[in-house]
């Protein structure tokens, strides 16, 4: 099948009309269907979307997956949550606009953690998604179906958005490239709001390059989100060359050195010592790798953090749920009760649970212990990896704790309190709207991992540059998940 | 007269004027046609985003400055959270941190003394959709939703109903003077919030405060309050203060009343937390500075220069500023080299009572300043009577056509001394018996003449010169 292919070489085959929009497109509906057997990855398959021509620009004729949390017009878009499950959305994404003006062709739009609340792709109103790899795993989330899909081979990219790790995670747990680029350098005007200040449109993709082109395209300073910035001086594919002789990394010691942890299990080790394989390629191709200490009660904070402001923006953000305007109504005799019985109908508990977290939090008396507190924490991890910036060109990272779980045994990873902040340090990136990159390092028991790159905001070239060249020293670009490719 | 003191405090809200709306794209502009006027935005559907119109921010610092207030280095929002059908997000978008001005205060006339409004605060925020009630349903209306709107909130510093009036009818010019609002209660566009609460002359300790909600007109508030202060003093003098309860009460237009809606133990705790999607923006000194040139002069400052300069009474004078529109109309007179008086008296005397008869604006009126002065000139140069001018004044109303077109040689006035003389000297020979019954003692058979002459010309004639020439010619 061509579709598998990277979009420099389906660009190359499009162009010299090896293949046309239209059998591209087929083969990835056709390869939609049986990713969704398999996997449940998509709300919906869009069965007819319109052709485009072949063009100058890369993505001209190129199908690709979209987040179901993107507005897309005349298309359903539910956020994986019943209580948009019927709604059909009158204006498109600015980032998804972007990528039709280029060119490339959505094909389906894909399942993921209700409005992007959770990290395991389980929460969707259509049910679970299926890790391509092991489908008795998760996915991961909440991209799951992006994930899912691009692993598969559906079509090289697919969008995702970030609010935690829901990009970087997911592309971890399916062996293949989450980027969220800096905040603000994507317009998120037609994402539906988690939380406003935390959240990123990305991408995922099976290769640093493809991330560098679908970004190139998505981005762009936007009237309708001011919180975009004019960043038509970077060029993300044009600065992709692969020459990082000289630069300087560093992680975190409290997190990625094993010496850290007290109760050792194997995956922990063979996770770490993965990580520490990779820094090894890193320092052959000329680059310094540090290992710099954090205060353990501020990063074993950060998860608290994240749930305070996340909770907090995302109850007031989904206060526009009510069923009056759009989504089913509720049933009752004035509009309190209706308001309650959509709510209480539509939403999973664990949305209802975080919203009760974030009520709490934004209560008067509570507002200055938990959620200014929050602040005040986040702005000093923030103040802190922005000091190091100064000396690095980015931090280095192992991505979670180990392979993707069972989707039987979902409380395995969020248990153990130790691991607790290598699982969710991610979020750091999100806390400073910092440019992170997350790419297939190797396996573990037969399923993939990942490595993660973070650098300061507006650095995105430095960060992608940096995980181009680890790529290319590694066998892992463009990997289809085999169980998806053998059954 | 209540043996209390009074103390109010309003919460005054105001809607701009403005191309779009405060954080959307839609048009801001009343439509009878419901849910004409809306974007996306404004319904907030799943992904929209606010952006700042900087227009209404712009009008909100005019105003801050205008109320003497404190501006904020930074420029940011917070939102309200509160579940109501008419508020589609489920928040509002207002400022509670950093309000575009703080510790304002300005001063008002009350006639026999000044009184000093102290501002609590003055804030931007975007206004709910409109609610029409059916005894089965409820529509929604999001024309309004959006609507840039800034809520002045003053502190417990007014004691009688007059006052709070005055200074809502200050604010009322205010808007209209520095052309942000247009400031009309009859299209919604004022609402008011009022808080009454009574203690004794010789107290210093504050009384219960009692908020009266959505109070529409002026004539309301001032009912309200008057209501208000005699409902607690009632209460009081009769050992029952306990039952004025810290509570929200409306205003019912049918009994003149203040009915309880709520208590304020079930207040809503609105969440208050920054607007994440708008970011902090620097409100620089050059940008304040230039605002504050724009400033135009503010009703009372023309009042005073009506009196000192033009010479006008302060009854007229304060006739003229109490609507923007008669003093612009009145300045454009004067600024066309028309004499001052004479302007202000056709404004007060024939324009406004027009206004009010055909129940229209100023904007709608036919004559124009330079329209006005085709009469006015004629009228200076004794070409036309006074109550030729009113002829066609009124003539030029009525057929929408310019007064110069009835200004013809036809119905100038007649003031050329030979001519007059020998259309009078006609006369007078003509009667001889009257001459000599005037000489006799008849004077009363001077006016007889004058009529005469009126008739003879069909009214043109100039009546103080033909009077000169008659008394010449008899005495």
């Amino acid at each position: 099948m061509a579709i598998i292919n990277n979009i420099e070489k389906l660009h190359e085959m499009l162009v010299n009309k090896e293949i046309t929009p239209l059998e591209l497109v087929n083969e990835s509906l056709e390869k939609s269907k049986s990713v969704q057997d398999k996997c449940n990855a998509f709300v919906t398959i869009i069965e007819n979307p319109k052709i485009t021509n072949v063009t100058e620009n890369m993505l001209s004729g190129i199908p690709f997956g979209i987040k179901d949390n993107y507005s897309t017009k005349g298309i359903l878009s539910t956020g994986s949550s019943n209580t948009l499950k019927d709604y059909i959305p009158i204006f498109s994404a600015t980032a998804v606009l972007n990528l039709e003006k280029a060119g490339a062709i959505g094909v389906n739009k894909t399942a993921m953690d209700e409005f992007g609340m959770g990290g395991t792709g389980t929460t969707c109103h259509t049910g679970p998604v299926r890790n391509p790899w092991d489908l008795k795993r998760m996915a991961g989330g909440s991209s799951a179906g992006s994930a899912a899909a691009v692993a598969s081979g559906v079509y090289p990219f697919a969008l995702g958005s970030d609010t935690g790790d829901s990009i970087r995670k997911p592309a971890a747990y399916c062996g293949i490239v989450g980027y969220k680029p800096t905040y603000g350098m994507i317009s998120r005007y037609g994402l539906f709001p988690f939380a406003s200040s935390l959240d990123h449109c990305g991408c995922l993709t099976r290769s640093v390059k493809d991330a560098a082109i679908v970004v190139d395209a998505m981005k762009g300073i936007d009237p309708k989100d001011q919180t975009t910035w004019d960043s038509q001086n970077i060029h993300l594919y044009d600065a992709l060359n692969g020459n990082i002789k000289g630069k300087k990394l560093f992680y975190i010691k409290e997190i990625a050195n094993i010496e850290s942890y007290q109760n050792k299990s194997e995956m922990l080790k063979k996770h770490l010592a993965n990580f520490h394989q990779t820094l090894d390629i890193l320092k052959r191709l000329g680059v310094t790798i540090d290992e710099v200490s954090i205060d353990k009660s501020i990063l074993a904070s950060l998860p608290s953090v994240y749930v305070c402001i996340s909770c907090a923006e995302a109850t007031s953000n989904m206060s526009n749920l009510t069923g009056i305007i759009f989504g089913p109504r509720g049933e009752g005799n004035n509009y309190e009760e209706i308001i309650k019985d959509h709510r209480t109908k539509g939403f999973s508990p664990l949305i209802k649970r975080r919203f009760v977290i974030g009520s709490y939090i934004l209560q008067k008396e509570n507002q200055e212990r938990y959620f200014v507190n929050a602040q005040r924490v986040r702005r000093l991890i923030v103040d802190q990896m922005k000091d190091l910036f100064k000396n690095y060109d980015a931090l280095i990272m192992p991505v979670g704790s180990g392979i993707a779980p069972y989707l039987e045994d979902d409380n395995n990873m969020i248990d153990n309190e130790e691991t607790r902040i290598l699982e969710e340090h991610l979020q750091i990136g999100n806390f400073g709207g910092f440019p992170s990159i997350t790419i297939p390092n190797g396996f573990i028991d037969n399923m993939p991992v990942g490595i993660n790159i973070t650098g300061n905001c507006y650095d995105d070239e430095n960060v992608l540059n940096i995980a181009y060249a680890l790529e290319k020293e590694m066998p892992y670009q463009g990997q289809i998940a085999k169980e998806g490719e053998n059954e | 007269m209540s043996k209390y003191k009074a103390v109010i405090g309003l919460e005054m809200h105001c809607e701009l004027q403005s191309n779009s709306k405060v954080f959307s794209s839609a048009k801001n502009s009343y439509s009878e046609i419901a849910n004409s006027n809306v974007s996306p935005v404004d319904m907030a559907f799943p992904g929209i985003l606010p952006t700042i119109n900087k227009e209404s921010v712009r009008e909100a610092l005019l105003m801050s400055l205008v109320l003497n207030c404190t501006q904020p280095e930074y420029m940011y929002f917070d939102r309200k959270n509160y579940y109501y059908p008419d508020l589609p997000k489920g928040y509002q978008i207002t400022q509670m941190h950093a309000p575009v001005g703080v510790n304002g205060k300005v001063t008002i006339d009350m006639g026999t003394y000044q009184k000093e409004v102290l501002i609590h605060d003055i804030h931007l925020e975007e206004d709910s959709a409109s609610l029409d009630h059916y005894s089965d349903a409820s529509l929604i209306d999001y024309n309004r939703a959006g609507v840039p709107l800034l809520e002045l909130v003053t502190e417990p510093c007014l004691n009688t109903a007059d006052e709070a009036v005055a200074f809502l009818e200050y604010m009322r010019r205010c808007y209209q003077y520095c052309g942000v609002s247009l400031a009309d209660t009859k299209m919604g566009q004022i609402r008011c919030d009022v808080n009454v609460s009574i203690m004794d002359e010789d107290s210093t300790t504050l009384g219960t405060k009692v908020e009266i909600k959505n109070v529409n007109s002026f004539s309301n508030v001032y009912e309200t309050i008057n209501y208000e202060i005699k409902r607690q003093s009632e209460l009081k003098d009769t050992g029952r203060y306990n039952e004025v309860e810290q509570e929200t009460r409306r205003f019912d237009e049918e009994t003149g009343t203040t009915i309880r809606m709520r208590s304020k133990v079930d207040a809503i705790d609105y969440k208050y937390f920054v607007e994440p999607n708008i970011p902090k923006y620097k409100i620089t000194k050059e940008w304040l500075e230039s605002i504050r040139k724009t400033i135009p002069l503010l009703p009372n400052e023309r009042k005073e220069k009506y009196m000192k300069e033009y010479g006008l009474s302060e009854y007229d004078a304060n006739i003229i500023i109490k609507e923007k529109d008669y003093a612009d109309y009145f300045e454009e007179c004067l600024s066309l080299g028309m004499d001052a008086k004479t302007s202000a008296n056709y404004l007060i005397v024939q324009i406004i009572a027009y206004l009010n008869k055909e129940d229209i604006t100023l904007k709608d009126f036919y004559l124009t300043p330079s329209l006005l002065n085709q009469i006015i000139s004629e009228l200076n140069k004794g070409t036309i009577s006074s109550k030729q001018a009113k002829e066609i004044f009124n003539k030029s109303l009525e057929e929408k056509k310019e007064p110069k077109n009835y200004i013809t040689k036809d119905n100038a006035q007649m003031s050329n001394q030979d001519e007059l003389t020998k259309i009078i000297t006609n006369i007078l020979n003509n009667n001889p018996s009257q001459i000599e019954d005037y000489h006799q003692g008849k004077t009363n058979l001077f006016d007889y003449f004058v009529g005469q002459v009126m008739k003879e010309t069909k009214g043109k004639a100039n009546p103080t010169i033909v009077k000169e020439i008659l008394n010449k010619k008899l005495n």
